[in-house]
């Protein structure tokens, strides 16, 4: 992972976010194909069309920052250092996964990294995130912790006792909200009685914004501000990423709860294609360093399928270990 | 040797612990400046200050994800329910994301994070101030449980909870509180957690229970001892993990076993103790395991209905001559 860099970006820092969104794009249509190829069992909830969020929001954070990412963050472990090859061998059930076959998906944590794996509770990762960033001011360290959310978290009654808690404490936590207008089937407007989840900060007694998701530089720049903000004490905030999800919930709904139009509507508003043009425009990318970025990607993905793929399947009676330090 | 409470024992682990160990902290609804409803913490406040002891908004989900964050980066929790009954509330964060973290995790993460609640009827405290949860603790792995009963005990598994890498949920019997004194020494000592203790030695029957109980069934061996039946009595204080050892032991020394227990009846522990004794012990057996227990119903509020449920002497001594007989 690059190292933190001072504002502002540059050339450099800039394409490894291309990279990123790439790497994170790419890695979700290959989990997308093996899962309609029968390779990959489970639920996969795919994040295609929200990737702007994980790369802006992860990127330049230090090791020690914390993560608290939910179902939909896949890119977000990408990020913040796991190799795409434990993340495939996590999504089969493989040795070398992350959980070593014992849970699923995004559920383990990697603490070498700075990243808590939560429970399929959502909104429960949020008290945790409170937490760690209590025992960092404990310390008097200055790191800081990303919890993540949906719109649809934000209806837990965790969501509410945790920012509750920070902004009586002050915590240094990022209250990451990645609004997609959809929790599975059930719309927004039957979520909640107000348009902006930003607008519930105020209740807890710290700022609340809402920012385009698929801007990237708006992101990386609206997280940034909020996390200085954080390591200078002054506590917690509250940023809603609009957005959308161009697949179902999981790979399994086909998502008939929406229109075509909304789907285009905001497929014509992919993250990605955004941030090359811009980057064109400064002259910072070209088709020979594009080409280089993704053919780099596309060999990463094919290492790491290979090595899930002939990666063993971790003892059957392994099932019986770890319960207990 | 010095006599001191259940209470002060327990204050005493938490102080002592504090002291050895900078990582440990207190936080829980009234802890700090106040020392707790029972005033478990009381002293801590002015030795340690805000940094150690936190007051906390009433939300025990989140008193709970806070404690485990914080062991995530190094620290050693003490979260308190004012009173058990207030653990649902909880519920989620300790079966849920405190049990499995070291499962999912493939071994890599521990939660060392110690939950105390005061647990136990007797009190008036009616339905939500009198229950005794451990049952659905002990049945989600990924947990430790304890429920010591005397001071002695408190202090040394307090202070063993503290020092272990595991969740464990400590009940604490409010009912032992002041009317539990007993001799516990100045010096540093633990109760290793998953390890039974005989209370009373006999050779015609098991008697094996925990918590508030131990003291009805001492009283129940001491009568019944008067009618030439020598009785074991075994404290589990641990329940999970469960010192099995000692129970099988015990059985097939006198092949009889009485479980009591202040929890509900219909899978409580006794239920557990009796499928796998009469599993693995059935040869041992010269009669059916019997329990006395609360019966399968609330913690009424009315004196006469609360007395009428709860497991005394008298049902005990009752339960071991049935069991003599045999």
């Amino acid at each position: 992972m690059s190292p933190m860099k001072r504002q502002p970006l540059d050339k450099e820092d800039l394409l490894r976010m291309l990279y990123y969104l790439k790497l994170v794009r790419a890695f979700e249509e290959r989990l997308s194909i093996l899962h309609r190829q029968g390779k990959v069992l489970g639920g996969i909830f795919s994040g295609i069309g929200q990737e702007a969020i994980v790369v802006g929001t992860c990127y330049g954070l230090r090791r020690e920052d914390y993560i608290c990412p939910l179902h939909r963050d896949l890119g977000a472990f990408l990020v913040k250092g796991v190799e795409p090859k434990h993340l495939i061998a996590q999504i089969f059930g493989k040795r070398d996964g992350l959980s070593r076959g014992k849970d699923s998906y995004l559920h383990s944590g990697v603490p070498e990294l700075g990243i808590f794996g939560s429970t399929s509770m959502l909104g429960s990762n949020l008290p945790v995130a409170c937490g760690i960033a209590y025992g960092f001011k404990l310390r008097g360290h200055d790191h800081v912790v990303l919890g993540y959310f949906g719109e649809g978290a934000a209806s837990m009654g965790d969501t509410h006792e945790a920012m509750n808690f920070a902004g009586i404490h002050k915590l240094p936590v990022l209250f990451l909200c990645e609004n997609n207008l959809y929790a599975y089937s059930v719309p927004v407007e039957k979520q909640m009685a107000i348009t902006d989840v930003a607008d519930r900060a105020a209740a807890y007694g710290f700022p609340g914004t809402t920012c385009y998701g698929n801007d990237l530089l708006a992101v990386f720049h609206a997280t940034r501000q909020a996390v200085e903000r954080a390591r200078r004490g002054e506590g917690p905030t509250l940023i809603e990423f609009k957005t959308y999800r161009w697949h179902g919930h999981s790979e399994h709904d086909k998502a008939f709860y929406r229109s075509e139009e909304e789907l285009l509507e905001w497929k014509s508003r992919d993250p990605i294609p955004q941030f090359e043009r811009y980057l064109k425009e400064k002259k910072i990318l070209n088709e020979e360093n594009l080409g280089e970025i993704v053919r780099r990607v596309e060999r990463e993905i094919e290492a790491a399928v290979t090595f899930a793929e002939e990666n063993p399947y971790p003892e059957p009676e392994s099932a019986l270990e770890d319960i207990y330090a | 040797m010095r006599e001191i409470t259940y209470l002060e024992a327990i204050r005493e682990a938490m102080l002592e612990e504090m002291e050895r160990d900078e990582s440990v902290f207190v936080l829980g609804e009234d802890v700090g400046a106040y020392g707790g409803a029972f005033q478990a913490t009381k002293g801590i406040y002015e030795k340690f200050g805000e940094a150690r002891v936190l007051d906390t908004p009433i939300a025990e989900s989140c008193i709970v994800g806070v404690a485990i964050g914080a062991a995530l980066v190094g620290y050693r929790p003490i979260a308190e329910m004012q009173f058990a009954d207030f653990i649902s509330c909880g519920f989620d964060q300790i079966v849920n994301q405190a049990a499995t973290l070291r499962y999912r995790t493939g071994g890599r993460v521990d939660v060392p994070l110690v939950i105390r609640a005061p647990s136990g009827g007797g009190v008036h405290g009616g339905l939500y101030h009198s229950q005794n949860p451990e049952a659905w603790f002990i049945h989600r792995p990924g947990l430790k449980v304890v429920a010591p009963a005397t001071p002695y005990d408190a202090k040394g598994l307090l202070k063993a909870s503290i020092r272990d890498n595991n969740p464990v949920i400590y009940f604490e019997h409010k009912g032992l509180y002041r009317r539990a004194k007993g001799p516990v020494p100045d010096e540093d000592y633990t109760v290793p957690i998953g390890k039974a203790e005989m209370k009373r030695e006999g050779t015609d029957l098991t008697l094996v229970t925990y918590s508030a109980m131990l003291f009805p069934c001492l009283a129940a061996a001491e009568t019944m001892d008067k009618e030439g039946v020598e009785v074991d009595v075994i404290d589990l204080r641990s329940l999970a993990p469960l010192d099995w050892e000692a129970v099988f032991q015990s059985v097939r020394k006198t092949s009889k076993l009485l479980i009591v227990h202040e929890d509900n009846r219909t899978c409580g522990i006794g239920a557990e103790i009796a499928a796998r004794v009469a599993e693995e012990a059935f040869d041992d057996l010269d009669g059916p395991v019997m329990r006395v227990t609360y019966p399968d119903t609330h913690h009424p509020f009315s004196p006469p209905l609360e007395e009428f449920c709860l497991p005394n002497e008298q049902k005990i001594v009752g339960a071991l001559r049935r069991l003599a007989s045999y």
